[in-house]
């Protein structure tokens, strides 16, 4: 595991959020969910400071973040892309929606493009049944999504990362 | 209210959002503006209208005139013509399919007629980030009733005649579990409502939460005061952003009216709810395992006895419901536990909220009672199948449930009839299948999730479960024998049997309803390695029609894998043992020349 | 206490109410099996997660299969074992538990003493009809315990005594579904975690996941190197656990036969650790009493309590988790590393081999003596003063390997002159053992007198935490003991706080004492083992002539040729160390 150094900010940053919740052990998702939301994701080094200020051992720390699926030790993508793999998605063809996105940017569940731009991930129901299927990218809900729009939405993201300098 | 004359109701729910509802909002509001028409026309953003299919919706009070798919452009002719001129904007309004006619109320609706609304009884009609609207509607009145005039026992004693079971799958009986509760000695206890909503398909909790949050904060201090408990808290999923957001603003102006706090409405009774959030884990619908989530561990479930009501959250008294039962609680204790058992079966009362999806034409949100049957609910509600196919089977208790066939179609849906089914009532997914659904394949979805899902503490669930799944794909990729399908049945009823908690002792049902009803669709995969319903991507073949295919190298340079070879002009071929099955041949050809075999 | 009364397997019985159906058919002589059910009765220490599910029974009028070991009985209870569909259920577990296990039991560490393999003999299992994709993971050799996870079964014993028991918190379950296994944080090895080798984790693995490195092999080659002196130490609480190895009854004292096998293995010279135990005494006991000295006289920079210092894991503890503290216990070195020390030092000498000649094997019942003698500062130009340290089950399977007939050896004596000890180095071997041993040596030096009585039993029992006050003539020490770590976590807590009582405090990383070590016999739960090696220690000090160390003739003599005196500047050199921060 690569070690990365975290800046004095992001332990101040963690710090704050757990002298939040006065240091709680028992808060520890809420801790997680916060540091997440601000730092992106959680590596070992940021589970690290959290042990010690909850005051609890890392492994601990570490078997809840792996039971989670929310949380996520790698960062994410510019734009992390969440296919629907709920039941009513799938039977609509959510399936073969993940597939072209897997194949069209030649990365797997979980994994981030080379670049950085994108990260593919799937998640279960997010209650817009009726647009099935339903992919997010960022914030932002598609829905009744077919093979054949993957390349669109995607080409929506990278033209909107163009490098000014290459282009 | 009382100023306006005309209300613009905006769906608010997450797919109409998804669909830009907050744009035509804007530019229905803006409208108005312009118009100088805001001192009599308010638009407001609603809970979930349930429609879902045909989102955004926008409804006008009081004729109520449905419009369905509007789009922010669309605002400007409503206002004009609608609210201007009276006349209804003929194009947005609903079609029925079967009359070919245009619906301009929605009471006249196949898809509202039959449903009976208590739980989402506010869902689409009240702003939900209003309080007062809220209150408008009898809001708080039930827990001024209780505090005022009953006595917890009396509440409890109501709830239990009321026939009310818990609407987050297993069906226990409300009101006795809060007189477990009640009668449970403790210093301290604690009110939770599960909001984990997890079942895939199903988003009713979402709905009522984000509809018509003070429901469930009303039920939450009722229960309170009923099992001695000061506090509260909602376990939510994280995944559910417009759900917590409205939540916490009910919290806040609940709070601000003194309907949360200390000494409530007067009496000397207090009550506060805090908000825990879910992190992604299934299992965590399961009540121990919930209980430690919120206590910041694994969530892992223990064996139960103690069960919550004994030792809970942090080792005190417990009482956990689902959002659905909790919005359920106030109109008992409004109109009579009399009134709410006349609805319903025998042994299951009051209604039930069900999201339809799948292959159905009017995929939503609908609040049914209990005793109705799946064909008024698939054929009248639903609209029928879509794309005129034939109906398979409808899922009911997501991943712990089963398969219903048509064999049901007529039987009355309640907690035990659909047990005696081979299935269950779940939190209330119902999805659609018609007949180019697999149902091996479905039953490999299904256990795929729980493989995903599995806190692995037991062995059954982590290693048994495994082992049916790998079971499955040997099948649906045509390599299964006989002797597999025996050995399924057989592994699901152990699991069945050992399993911990109810996420292992029901994540084989999904199997066992669909070898006890599609038994021959799993012979056909084993003895003959085909899928009747051509869904199983192994045991299909893309072939090309000699005498359709005219050369024109389409497919041939689209092929991602190299595995169509032929010259310009003559007939191609598809190599099999090179090609992966993708379709994309299949999708370029403008010939209609590649078909499945 | 209400009774129940209930039926199992048709026999009819009363248990009270709150007992378990797996404890209730016991008292039937029913014996259900169990895989991840651990109670230590009487020590507070369980493991019931109900999760392995080999124990299901039937009971009359419920669902499904009740757990045996967490399902609470019931009036009138009516509970089949054996049942068609408990059996069918049981055995379809068992396989799928297989089923996701190496099947290298013929070349695995544990074969022969694991409850896996045990139980699928027992079960009749010849077949594992679901088979499938096993979880693999990777080997992580520390150095002293060897983790394989491929065979972990998650039963969590490892991680209740990690975290309940230990407080060390190396080990949780991590990951989820079938990818779930028990692991330190970040899958990363153990020597990159505050690990303390106590080998509890070890000690209590029902299957081969956890095993001792083993280094059976690298004392083999040094006995049959020619250039080579091979000389061996053995532990006190060997002596009372070795024989349960081949088949004798728990609590035999097999002394003089682990000596005589340790001969016939080829050692040149069989001493015993117990001499370096009475050389602990002499130099931890003078350092308490100068410490208790100053202290006594108003001396405001002696730090008290003191804390005893021979276990290693308990130092390897306080060095992570309380690094603040790392002045407080004894500078002693282990009776390992004491002996290590005189051994290739005073011993070389005498018999004129040079230090990288001598190899000093130690037996030990421990798993972090292996550890220990790893440490950097107990070697001299990287030769270590302990070359090796064999666990009880390794020389067992040294002993195995060289075609001895363990129970028919028959009774020899320890080599002189580090082989003679007294009863007080006995009881190290013991919890409660180390403080007494002090006490009678520091009660005759202090006080100058013979000491009226010698057995404290104040000081001895299972009790995790115990106090004693002894009246040193007058004046009142205060004693502590724990033993466990997270007993001593709770000392030390209030160490810290100021506001502990005690002027001396033995520790003992495992529950027990050495006689529970990691590096034991496999007690499989069963802790009237435990009590019996106690027993054993206690009767091989009352039977010793000398029991107080400060009488040992060959330590007065080593004191008089070599060390001067206890505390001395060699001494310091040699017999005592130093802490480090590790946190």
């Amino acid at each position: 595991m690569t070690k990365i150094k975290l800046a004095d900010k992001a332990v101040e940053l963690i710090k704050g959020i757990c002298a939040q919740f006065n240091n709680q052990e028992s808060e520890l998702i809420n801790v997680l969910h916060q540091v997440q939301h601000k730092l992106g994701y959680l590596p070992a080094e940021v589970q690290e400071v959290i042990a010690k200020e909850l005051n609890m051992s890392v492994a601990k720390v570490y078997g809840v973040v792996t039971f989670y699926s929310f949380f996520t030790m790698l960062p994410q993508g510019q734009h992390p892309i969440s296919i629907c793999m709920g039941t009513a998605c799938y039977v609509r063809g959510a399936e073969k929606v993940l597939h072209e996105f897997k194949r069209q940017l030649g990365i797997e569940v979980g994994q981030t493009s080379v670049d950085g731009r994108f990260s593919l991930s799937c998640l279960r129901c997010v209650g817009a049944c009726g647009l099935a299927p339903v992919v997010l990218v960022g914030e932002k809900v598609y829905g009744r999504v077919s093979p054949q729009q993957v390349a669109k939405i995607i080409a929506e993201y990278q033209e909107a990362c163009v490098n000014p300098q290459t282009a | 209210m009382a100023e306006f004359n005309t209300h613009i109701l905006v769906c608010g729910g997450t797919g109409c959002k998804a669909s830009q509802a907050d744009l035509l909002k804007t530019n229905l509001t803006k409208r108005i503006i312009d118009h100088g028409l805001h001192e009599q026309v308010q638009v407001l953003q609603t809970g979930c209208f349930g429609f879902c299919e045909k989102g955004p919706i926008v409804k006008i009070q009081p004729d109520n005139t449905f419009y369905v798919s509007v789009e922010p452009e669309d605002a400007n002719e409503i206002v004009d013509e609608h609210i201007l001129k009276g006349r209804k904007v003929e194009r947005l309004l609903y079609k029925d399919p079967k009359t070919e006619e245009k619906v301009g109320d929605s009471k006249h609706m196949d898809f509202y007629k039959k449903q009976v609304r208590i739980a989402l009884r506010n869902c689409g009609f009240i702003n939900p980030e209003n309080i007062e609207e809220y209150i408008g509607n009898d809001g708080y009145a039930a827990l001024g009733k209780c505090l005022e005039s009953y006595s917890p026992k009396e509440v409890i004693d109501l709830i239990k005649k009321s026939g009310l079971r818990g609407r987050g799958g297993g069906g226990f009986p409300t009101g006795l579990k809060w007189e477990i509760t009640h009668n449970v000695a403790g210093d301290e206890k604690f009110v939770v409502c599960n909001a984990d909503e997890g079942d895939p398909g199903a988003f009713m909790d979402r709905s009522i939460l984000e509809g018509d949050p003070h429901s469930v904060i009303e039920a939450m201090a009722i229960c309170g005061y009923c099992i001695g408990a000061s506090k509260g808290l909602v376990y939510i999923r994280a995944e559910y952003p417009l759900a917590i957001q409205r939540l916490k603003i009910a919290l806040e102006q609940a709070k601000e009216y003194g309907l949360l706090g200390p000494e409530i409405l007067g009496s000397a009774f207090n009550f506060e709810i805090e908000i825990r959030y879910g992190a992604g884990a299934f299992v965590c619908g399961e009540e121990t395992a919930l209980i430690h989530s919120m206590e910041g561990k694994r969530g892992e479930p223990t064996f139960k006895p103690p069960f919550p009501s004994e030792s809970g959250y942090m080792g005190k008294p417990t009482n956990v419901n689902n959002v659905e039962t909790f919005a359920n609680i106030p109109p008992i204790i409004n109109k009579g536990a009399d009134w709410f058992a006349s609805i319903g079966t025998e042994k299951s009362k009051g209604t039930k909220v069900f999201a339809l999806a799948g292959k159905i034409n009017n995929v939503g949100l609908i609040e049914v009672p209990m005793g109705i049957t799946l064909r008024e609910v698939i054929y009248d509600i639903g609209g029928g199948i879509k794309d005129g196919k034939e109906f398979k089977a409808v899922q009911t208790g997501g991943p712990s449930g089963g398969c219903l066939t048509i064999d049901f179609l007529d039987t009355p849906i309640d907690y035990d009839n659909l047990i005696a089914a081979g299935s269950m009532m779940g939190s209330g997914g119902m999805i659609v299948m018609d007949e180019d659904d697999c149902m091996v394949s479905i039953a490999k979805f299904y256990l795929e999730f729980t493989l995903d899902e599995s806190c692995g503490k037991c062995t059954p669930c982590r290693i048994g479960n495994k082992r049916l799944h790998e079971i499955l794909v040997k099948i649906t990729e045509g390599k299964g024998t006989s002797e597999d399908i025996d050995k399924l049945r057989m592994l699901s009823h152990v699991i069945k049997d050992t399993s911990l908690c109810g996420l292992g002792q029901t994540s084989p049902n999904p199997i066992l309803s669909t070898l006890d009803n599609f038994l021959h669709e799993y012979e056909a995969h084993v003895e003959h390695q085909s899928c009747p319903a051509g869904q199983c991507k192994a045991l299909m073949q893309y072939v090309i029609e000699d005498e359709k295919c005219t050369g024109c190298t389409l497919c041939f340079r689209n092929c991602p894998v190299g595995a169509i070879s032929g010259e310009k002009r003559s007939p191609h071929y598809i190599d099999q043992k090179l090609c992966i099955k993708c379709g994309v041949c299949f999708e370029k050809c403008k010939f209609d020349a590649i078909k499945i075999a | 206490m209400k009774k129940i009364k209930l039926n199992i397997d048709n026999k009819t019985l009363e248990v009270p109410k709150g007992t378990t159906i797996l404890d209730a058919a016991s008292v039937v002589g029913i014996d259900i099996p169990t895989l991840c059910h651990m109670k230590l009765h009487d020590m507070n220490i369980e493991n019931k997660p109900g999760g392995c599910r080999v124990c299901v029974v039937e009971v009359k009028g419920r669902r499904n299969l009740a757990p045996a070991c967490c399902t609470e009985v019931a009036e009138g209870m009516e509970i089949s074992t054996h049942s068609m569909r408990a059996v069918n259920a049981r055995r379809t577990v068992l396989e799928l538990i297989l089923s996701d296990h190496p099947s290298d039991c013929l070349v695995c560490a544990k074969s022969g003493k694991c409850d896996l393999q045990e139980m699928a003999q027992n079960m009749g299992i010849r077949e594992i009809h679901y088979q499938g994709a096993q979880s693999h993971y990777r080997e992580d050799t520390s150095p002293a315990i060897i983790r394989e996870l491929d065979k972990c079964i998650l039963c969590r014993r490892c991680e209740t005594m990690c975290n309940k028991v230990q407080s060390v918190g190396v080990l949780s379950t991590i990951n989820r579904g079938f990818e779930a296994v028990v692991s330190p944080a970040f899958e990363m090895n153990l020597d990159h975690s505050v690990c303390t080798y106590c080998g509890q984790c070890v000690a209590v693995c029902p299957t081969g996941a956890l095993t001792e490195v083993d280094e059976t092999g690298a004392v083999i080659r040094a006995l049959s190197d020619p250039s080579k002196t091979v000389i061996v130490q053995t532990a006190p609480a060997v002596r009372a656990a070795l024989g349960e190895e081949f088949e004798m009854e728990a609590g035999t004292l097999v002394t003089g036969k682990m000596v005589s096998a340790l001969r016939r293995l080829g050692f040149d010279y069989v001493f015993d650790t117990d001499f370096a135990a009475d050389l602990t005494i002499m130099e931890e006991g003078t350092e308490l009493l100068n410490r208790l000295g100053k202290y006594l006289g108003g001396d405001k920079n002696v730090k008290m309590p003191i804390l005893t210092s021979c276990c290693p894991a308990w130092v390897k503890f306080f060095e992570h988790q309380f690094p603040e503290l790392k002045d407080i216990p004894s500078t002693a070195r282990s009776p390992q590393q004491m002996f290590g020390a005189i051994a290739k030092t005073y011993f070389a000498d005498k018999i004129e081999v040079k230090r990288e000649n001598l190899v000093v094997v130690s037996i030990m019942p421990c798993v972090a003596k292996k550890y220990e003698s790893s440490r950097d500062e107990f070697a001299v130009n990287g030769n270590p003063d302990v070359d090796y340290a064999l666990t009880t089950r390794e020389l067992a399977s040294l002993i195995n390997i060289s075609n001895i007939d363990f129970k028919s050896l028959p009774e020899e004596d320890f080599d002189q002159p580090l082989g003679e000890s007294t009863g007080a180095a006995v009881i190290f071997g013991t919890t409660g053992g180390v403080i007494e041993a002090a006490v009678r040596t520091a009660y005759e030096i202090q006080t100058g007198k013979s000491l009226p009585r010698l057995d404290f039993e104040e000081l001895r029992g299972m009790e995790g935490l115990r106090k004693a006050t002894i009246d040193f003539d007058g004046t009142p020490i205060n004693i502590g003991i724990a033993h466990g770590l997270g007993n001593a976590r709770q000392l030390l807590e209030q160490i810290k706080a100021g506001e502990s009582e005690f002027h001396a405090i033995e520790i003992m990383s495992c529950p027990g004492g050495c006689i529970g070590g990691g590096g034991q016999p496999y007690h499989h739960g069963d802790v009237e083992i435990l009590k019996k090696r106690q027993k054993a220690i206690y009767s091989e000090d009352k039977n010793k002539t000398l029991r107080k160390s400060h009488e040992n003739p060959h330590i007065q003599k080593l004191y008089e040729e070599f060390l001067g005196a206890p505390m001395s500047e060699k001494a310091h050199h040699l017999l005592h160390t130093k802490y480090f921060d590790r946190s």
